[in-house]
């Protein structure tokens, strides 16, 4: 499968969002609204529940699974509220010593007039900031599209893996094309370009892992057994030590090309 | 009844009128149009206003190395990490020309200088996006140029002060540059957790991931005039709502008004604003010292 084909399947519609594996993947969940300052945004569900028998923080980007359910959740395009609600869960998180597990599946932050004017800039550059000294562990799984900043201001974690079909991009490939070849019927030529797929990004070192794709009971149950093993080992290091791993990872990333 | 203007797209002219995303066309060596009210000004005049129009004070893009010489003491900027060259990473279809072309047209190296000097004697590390080489975008060297500046201000217990303008992060380098937002938004972290100082000054335009990480992680946001600031540009929110956008939408008075940043600061004043807050900012960490 090409790039393009990929890409694709990320935004199938038959594929399982983010709904689906926080029902299998995890029991007793309990969702928490709001961010406190404006409005509960529906792109994000977050909240607690457990793994296996460990409490966590568990907070993803839904794109909807019906129609009605899509345009609610505004087809996983969260606003600034989205995130400001996800860090805020993360924050709980860290006082009560909870790994955070995020599930990233969107097509970007939202652009809108009120995107805008709520700082849809700011609002991502306070996660980046303060999940890079977030002390807890954090994971980040694209399960499906990984859209630009609107993905990374919920993946700067100790671990990114990856689901064998999902992609993540700077840009989508038909805004890359439409910018540099003022055409976006060139997608497919830009989606080779950028190198979204999975393969391409654990070969630049961005990501940790790939999940292969089985059926989908499998492909949650490997999910749950390494999120497991993960967080245990996560878990035993000490604070200082993981905030310091993590600076490292993001500070080393792409320099061997430099 | 269904009314064809529905469907029509929307007329876009936001790109051409407004915002210029390209240096003003020089007719001759003596003077140029501004952009913004289009009349004749002699370049002279023009650099002895600090590249800010006599007429219509319209804050135009120079270069980094102006900018820098209008801020710093005479003689007290001192460059690092200016020998960081990009490479084409990802074999991305004619970056190496873009790259040769923009180190050409701008006379740098990269998109970013990076240095240290002294404001009014007092010492600082400073950094400054260069708009003539591809839109000041951000690719894997200007984030380990802007992150080593951090880290070396954080060891040497310095201010930084940045100067950003951006199209955002550089496609051309794929998702190594969107990583280069974490990695200088961590960097700015641990420097913020030492007690140290981060000015940052938006200028015209500051978009897209360079947005949201630095820029808005500043611990005092200025802003130069009607500078365009945004996470999303105009026109891609346009082509997204289909409407037309309020007047001076996310322009620096509107994120004034919105809450997003601290002050609006017109170019002849900044060197005077950035020594003051030095000297507020570091007041009582200097007598702590002693």
């Amino acid at each position: 499968m090409n790039a393009y084909e990929k890409l694709l399947k990320a935004r199938s519609k038959d594929r399982a969002t983010f709904s689906r594996f926080l029902n299998t993947i995890f029991d007793n969940f309990y969702e928490f609204h709001g961010d406190r300052r404006f409005a509960d945004d529906l792109a994000v569900i977050g909240g607690v529940a457990y793994l296996g028998d460990l409490p966590v923080t568990v907070i993803g980007l839904e794109k909807g699974i019906d129609t009605k359910d899509k345009i609610k959740r505004n087809f996983g395009c969260a606003n600034p509220e989205g995130y400001r609600k996800a860090l805020r869960l993360m924050k709980q998180a860290e006082k009560f010593k909870r790994p955070v597990i995020c599930f990233i599946d969107t097509s970007g932050a939202y652009c809108g007039i009120g995107a805008e004017e709520r700082g849809q800039g700011q609002a991502i550059s306070q996660n980046l900031t303060e999940m890079a000294s977030l002390e807890c562990p954090v994971i980040a799984i694209v399960i499906g599209e990984g859209g630009s900043g609107g993905a990374l201001a919920l993946s700067v974690a100790d671990e990114i893996w990856m689901l064998e079909n999902a992609v993540y991009s700077v840009i989508s490939p038909e805004g890359c094309a439409s910018i540099l070849w003022k055409d976006a019927k060139r997608a497919q030529e830009a989606a080779e370009c950028l190198k979204m797929t999975a393969e391409d990004l654990l070969n630049l070192g961005i990501i940790d892992k790939i999940i292969q794709e089985k059926n989908f009971d499998q492909t949650t149950k490997d999910i749950k057994e390494l999120l497991t093993n993960t967080i245990k080992k996560l878990m035993s290091l000490s604070v200082k030590d993981l905030i310091n791993n993590r600076y490292f990872k993001y500070r080393n990333m792409g320099n061997r090309f430099i | 009844m269904i009314r064809r203007a529905q469907f029509k797209k929307p007329r876009n002219k936001l790109e051409e009128s407004e915002i210029s995303f390209h240096p003003p066309i020089i007719k001759d060596n003596l003077c140029c149009n501004c952009p913004s009210c289009k009349k004749i000004v002699f370049l002279e005049d023009l650099k002895n206003n600090l590249g800010v129009c006599p007429i219509c004070s319209k804050h135009l893009k120079i270069k980094a190395r102006e900018r820098i010489q209008y801020i710093a003491d005479a003689d007290t900027f001192e460059e690092l990490f200016g020998d960081l060259k990009s490479n084409n990473i990802l074999n991305f279809p004619d970056y190496d020309q873009k790259l040769s072309a923009s180190q050409d047209q701008s006379n740098e190296n990269e998109a970013v200088i990076t240095g240290v000097c002294e404001i009014n004697d007092i010492k600082c590390c400073i950094f400054a996006m260069e708009p003539f080489f591809m839109m000041g975008s951000m690719g894997s060297v200007v984030g380990e140029k802007i992150a080593r500046l951090f880290e070396y201000a954080s060891e040497r217990k310095l201010s930084v002060i940045g100067f950003t303008i951006s199209g955002g992060a550089r496609m051309q380098e794929g998702m190594l540059s969107l990583m280069q937002m974490a990695k200088v938004s961590a960097a700015v972290n641990r420097h913020s957790k030492l007690g140290l100082l981060y000015i940052a000054i938006l200028c015209d335009p500051t978009a897209g991931g360079v947005t949201a990480s630095f820029a808005m992680s500043a611990d005092i946001i200025a802003a130069e005039p009607q500078a365009l600031i945004c996470f999303a540009g105009p026109r891609v929110i346009e082509q997204t709502i289909r409407q037309k956008l309020p007047p001076n939408f996310q322009k620096a008075e509107f994120l004034l008004e919105k809450g997003f940043i601290d002050i609006v600061m017109p170019r002849y004043d900044q060197k005077k604003f950035l020594t003051d807050m030095l000297k507020i900012h570091t007041f009582n960490q200097e007598k702590n010292a002693v």
